[in-house]
C-alpha cells in the first residue's frame, strides 16, 4: 500500500483529502446551514440608508449622475454590491481585516467580537476575513467617520491620516475630491455599512471617554490597565493629528451615534 | 537511481524528454519571477512613502500586491515545477508524457492563464480568495488546464512497471490534490457557501496550495536531484516513507490555522493547530533524512556544488520556517503575531527562501545541460547566491522583528497610526533587502543570456542525468 500507485493516488491523494474536507469544510457548512443567507437588499437598513442619503446631499451632482433614482433602497443595495467589488478589486482586504478577535484588546479598540451570523450574507461571498492588518480592522467601521472624511481619505490618505501608507485612489473620483464617481460613492456606502448589522452599533476610535464603562479585555492586571489609560490619554492630548475630524462634523451621524452608544451601554 | 536499473531506453520515434519545453518553462518562470519581484518592490516602496507610480490606476500597489503573489505561485514556481516534471517524470518512469502536442498546448495555455490572471487583476477583477485571486471567469479554464496536466503526467506514472521512486509518490499525489484543491477553493466559497463556512474552506485552500502543490512537488524534486548530484542514495527509505505519509495525512488538516480566533468553530481551530504541530514533526524527519544523505561529503559539496548549496540552504530555511510555524500556530503566539509582518516574513521565507531557492538550484544545474554548454560565469552564480540568500534572511529577520513590534503595539492599544509609522523603519530595511534579491535575480538573467549566446550548435542531448 505505502509504495503502490493505488496507495498514492487513492489513499494519500483522494482519501486523506476527503477526510480533511469532511472534517474542516463540511462540518462548519452543516453547522451553519440553518442560518439564512441575506441578500444585499435585505442588508439595507436605516443606518446605512442614513449615510446613503447623506451622500446624496453632500455630492448631489455626482449622486444624481450615477444613481438616477436618488437614495432609494434599491440603489443602496446596488451601491453595496459595487462597493464590495471595488473593495475586493483594489485589494483593500489584503491590508484591512474584517473580524474582531476575542484577544489582543481588540474589543476595546473596535467593538464586540465577530460572530458567524454577521457573515451569512451575499457581501461575504467569498468571505472577507482578511489575514493582514496594515490598516485597522473595518468590520465595525460604519459611522466612525463621516462620508466626506472617507472621500478625502480615499483621494489622499495622508491628508486625513498623517503617516498613513495607504495608496491614493484618485480614480474613484471625477478629477476632484468633491466629485466621487460611482465607484467612489459605492465604496463609501460599503464602508458605512460595515457594522450597521450589530445592535450596539456604532463603535468609535475615540473610545477613551468610554474606557471606564468597558471591559478591559481578559487577564490584564488592573494597574496595567490604568497605566494604559493614562498613557493613551496623554498621547491623545499631545497629538494634534489623530481623528480631529470627528469634532468638526458635529452634524454628522456620529453625534447621534454617541447617544445611542450611551443608551446601549 | 533510474539509470541504475539499467533498463534499455524504450525504442521510440521521439526522445524521452522534450528539452525545448523544459527550457521554455524555465525561461517563463524567470520572466514571471522578475515581474513578481518588480510588483513586490512597488508595494515595498509604497510602504515607505516613495511609490513613484502613485495615483495611476493600473499601477495601484494593492493590485500589484495580488499580481506579486499570483505571479510567484502560478508564474514562477508552477512554471518551473512543470519544467522539472517534464525533465524528471519520463526519466523516473522510463516513459514519455502522454502527448507532445498536449504538452505544448498546456505550456501555451498555462502562460495564457497566468497572463490573463495578471491582466484581470490589474483591471480590478480579482476574486476575494487569497492566493487564488484569479478572476472568476478564468477559474474554469484553469481547472480544465489542471485536468490536462494530470492526464499528461499521470499517464506515464500509471503505465510504468516496477517500484515507484519517492519523487513519484509526491508528484502523483500532488496532481490529485491540486486538482481537487483548486476546485474546492475557487468554486465553493464563490458559488455555494457563504460566510464563516467558506472561511474554513479558504483556509484549506491557502494552505493546500502551499502544502499540497508547492511542497510535494518541491520535495519530489529534492528526492530526485539531491541523490543525482551527490552520487549517493537517500539515507533512509523508512524516513522517506514516514515523511510522505505524514505529510499526506496531516497537511490537508491544517488549513484553518490561517483564521484562528475567527467565528470558525473553536474545535476546528484546535484541530488545525494540533495538525500543524504534527506536520512540523514530520518535516523534521524529512530534513533529517536529507542531512543524513549529505553527511560526510557536506563540506566539499557545499563549497563546490552550487546547486547542492541552493538545495541545502533551502532545506535549512525550510526547517526554520517549520520550527517557527510550530510556535506561531499556537493560540498564544497568534494573539500577538497574527495580522502582523511576522506572517509576511514567514510566507516570504517559504515561497522564495525554500521553494524559490530549490527551483533556482535546479535551474543552475539544468541550464548548462539544456543549452549544451557550461555557465558563462561561475562568479556571477556565486554573487547571485550570496545576494539572494543574504537578502532573504535579512528580510525574514526584519519582518519578524517588525511583526513583533506591531503586534505588541496593537495589544498595548497604541493609536493605530502610530503602529504604522513604527513599522516604517522595518519596511525601509525590507525594501533594501528586496534590492539585494532583485540584483541577484538580474545577475542570474545576465548569466543565462550570456550562456545562451556563447553556446555552440547543440550536441546530441545529454541523457546522463
Amino acid at each position: 500500500m505505502f509504495e503502490t500507485k493505488s496507495g498514492v493516488f487513492l489513499i494519500a491523494g483522494l482519501f486523506f483529502f476527503a477526510i480533511a474536507f469532511l472534517g474542516n469544510a463540511l462540518v462548519p457548512m452543516m453547522m451553519y446551514r440553518d442560518l439564512p443567507e441575506l441578500t444585499a437588499e435585505q442588508l439595507v437598513n436605516p443606518h446605512v440608508m442614513e449615510h446613503f442619503r447623506d451622500l446624496s446631499e453632500r455630492y448631489p451632482e455626482s449622486f444624481e449622475e450615477h444613481f438616477v433614482l436618488g437614495p432609494t433602497e434599491e440603489n443602496c443595495a446596488e451601491a453595496l454590491r459595487l462597493g464590495r467589488s471595488v473593495y475586493v478589486g483594489e485589494a483593500c482586504w489584503h491590508c484591512h481585516s474584517q473580524f474582531v478577535r476575542p484577544v489582543g484588546n481588540e474589543t476595546v479598540r473596535w467593538g464586540p467580537v465577530a460572530e458567524t451570523w454577521e457573515y451569512q450574507n451575499e457581501l461575504q461571498r467569498p468571505v472577507l476575513f482578511g489575514t493582514r492588518r496594515v490598516g485597522p480592522d473595518l468590520s465595525r467601521e460604519a459611522a466612525r467617520r463621516s462620508n466626506d472624511w472617507h472621500a478625502a481619505h480615499f483621494y489622499r490618505p495622508v491628508d486625513t491620516s498623517p503617516g498613513s501608507v495607504m495608496p491614493e485612489y484618485p480614480w474613484l473620483f471625477d478629477g476632484a475630491v468633491y466629485r466621487p464617481n460611482k465607484r467612489g460613492l459605492a465604496l463609501i456606502t460599503y464602508m458605512q455599512f460595515l457594522g450597521t448589522q450589530l445592535p450596539t452599533y456604532p463603535y468609535y476610535e475615540r473610545w477613551e471617554s468610554d474606557l471606564d464603562g468597558l471591559h478591559p479585555g481578559v487577564g490584564i492586571p488592573k494597574e496595567r490597565w490604568e497605566q494604559m489609560q493614562r498613557a493613551y490619554r496623554g498621547a491623545e492630548e499631545a497629538s494634534t493629528s489623530a481623528s480631529i475630524e470627528e469634532d468638526d462634523n458635529t452634524d454628522s451621524p456620529a453625534t447621534e451615534g454617541d447617544e445611542k452608544k450611551e443608551d446601549a451601554s | 537511481m533510474t539509470q541504475a536499473t539499467a533498463q534499455p531506453l524504450p525504442t521510440q520515434s521521439r526522445p524521452l524528454v522534450c528539452e525545448t519545453l523544459v527550457t521554455l518553462y524555465f525561461v517563463m518562470a524567470l520572466v514571471f519571477f522578475t515581474v513578481a519581484l518588480t510588483a513586490g518592490f512597488v508595494m515595498a516602496l509604497q510602504l515607505v512613502y516613495h511609490n513613484p507610480l502613485q495615483g495611476i490606476e493600473l499601477f495601484s500597489p494593492g493590485r500589484w500586491r495580488m499580481v506579486h503573489t499570483n505571479a510567484i505561485a502560478y508564474g514562477f514556481l508552477s512554471n518551473a515545477f512543470l519544467g522539472v516534471l517534464h525533465w524528471s517524470i519520463p526519466r523516473l518512469t522510463m516513459k514519455p508524457v502522454l502527448s507532445v502536442a498536449l504538452s505544448w498546448f498546456i505550456f501555451v495555455a498555462w502562460q495564457g492563464i497566468v497572463l490573463a490572471t495578471a491582466i484581470g487583476i490589474l483591471y480590478g477583477q480579482a476574486q476575494a480568495v487569497e492566493w487564488g485571486e484569479t478572476p472568476v471567469w478564468i477559474d474554469p479554464v484553469a481547472q480544465l488546464g489542471l485536468l490536462l496536466v494530470c492526464f499528461n503526467f499521470g499517464a506515464p506514472i500509471v503505465a510504468m512497471r516496477g517500484p515507484m521512486y519517492v519523487s513519484l509518490w509526491y508528484f502523483g499525489a500532488a496532481f490529485v490534490w491540486t486538482f481537487l484543491n483548486y476546485a474546492m477553493g475557487n468554486f465553493l466559497p464563490q458559488y455555494f457557501i457563504p460566510g464563516t463556512g467558506a472561511g474554513a474552506i479558504m483556509g484549506l485552500f491557502i494552505h493546500d496550495l502551499v502544502g499540497l502543490w508547492v511542497t510535494p512537488i518541491g520535495w519530489g524534486m529534492m528526492y530526485y536531484f539531491v541523490p543525482i548530484l551527490l552520487k549517493r542514495p537517500i539515507w533512509s527509505h523508512g524516513l522517506s516513507l514516514v515523511g510522505f505519509w505524514g505529510l499526506a495525512f496531516f497537511y490537508p488538516l491544517t488549513g484553518v490555522h490561517h483564521f484562528l480566533y475567527t467565528p470558525i468553530p473553536m474545535f476546528l481551530q484546535y484541530g488545525a493547530v494540533i495538525s500543524t504541530i504534527a506536520v512540523e514533526f514530520v518535516v523534521t524527519t524529512v530534513v533529517i533524512n536529507f542531512f543524513g544523505t549529505i553527511w560526510g561529503v557536506a563540506r566539499k559539496n557545499l563549497r563546490e556544488n552550487i546547486p547542492i548549496r541552493w538545495f541545502y540552504t533551502g532545506m535549512v530555511l525550510y526547517f526554520v520556517t517549520c520550527f517557527q510555524c510550530a510556535f506561531q500556530t499556537t493560540l498564544t503566539f497568534q494573539k500577538i503575531i497574527h495580522f502582523s509582518d511576522w506572517v509576511v516574513g514567514h510566507a516570504h521565507l517559504v515561497m522564495l527562501g525554500v521553494f524559490g531557492f530549490w527551483v533556482i538550484g535546479v535551474m543552475v544545474y539544468l541550464f548548462p545541460r539544456l543549452l549544451g554548454t557550461e555557465w558563462w560565469s561561475r562568479s556571477l552564480l556565486e554573487w547571485q547566491f550570496w545576494l539572494m540568500v543574504s537578502g532573504k534572511i535579512l528580510m525574514f529577520i526584519t519582518l519578524t522583528i517588525g511583526g513583533l513590534v506591531e503586534g505588541f503595539a496593537w495589544y498595548n492599544l497604541t493609536p493605530w497610526i502610530e503602529t504604522v509609522t513604527m513599522a516604517v523603519p522595518f519596511w525601509a530595511f525590507r525594501a533594501f533587502t528586496g534590492v539585494l534579491i532583485y540584483v541577484g535575480n538580474l545577475l542570474f538573467l545576465i548569466n543565462i543570456v550570456m550562456t545562451w549566446l556563447k553556446r555552440e550548435p547543440k550536441q546530441p542531448s545529454l541523457q546522463a542525468a
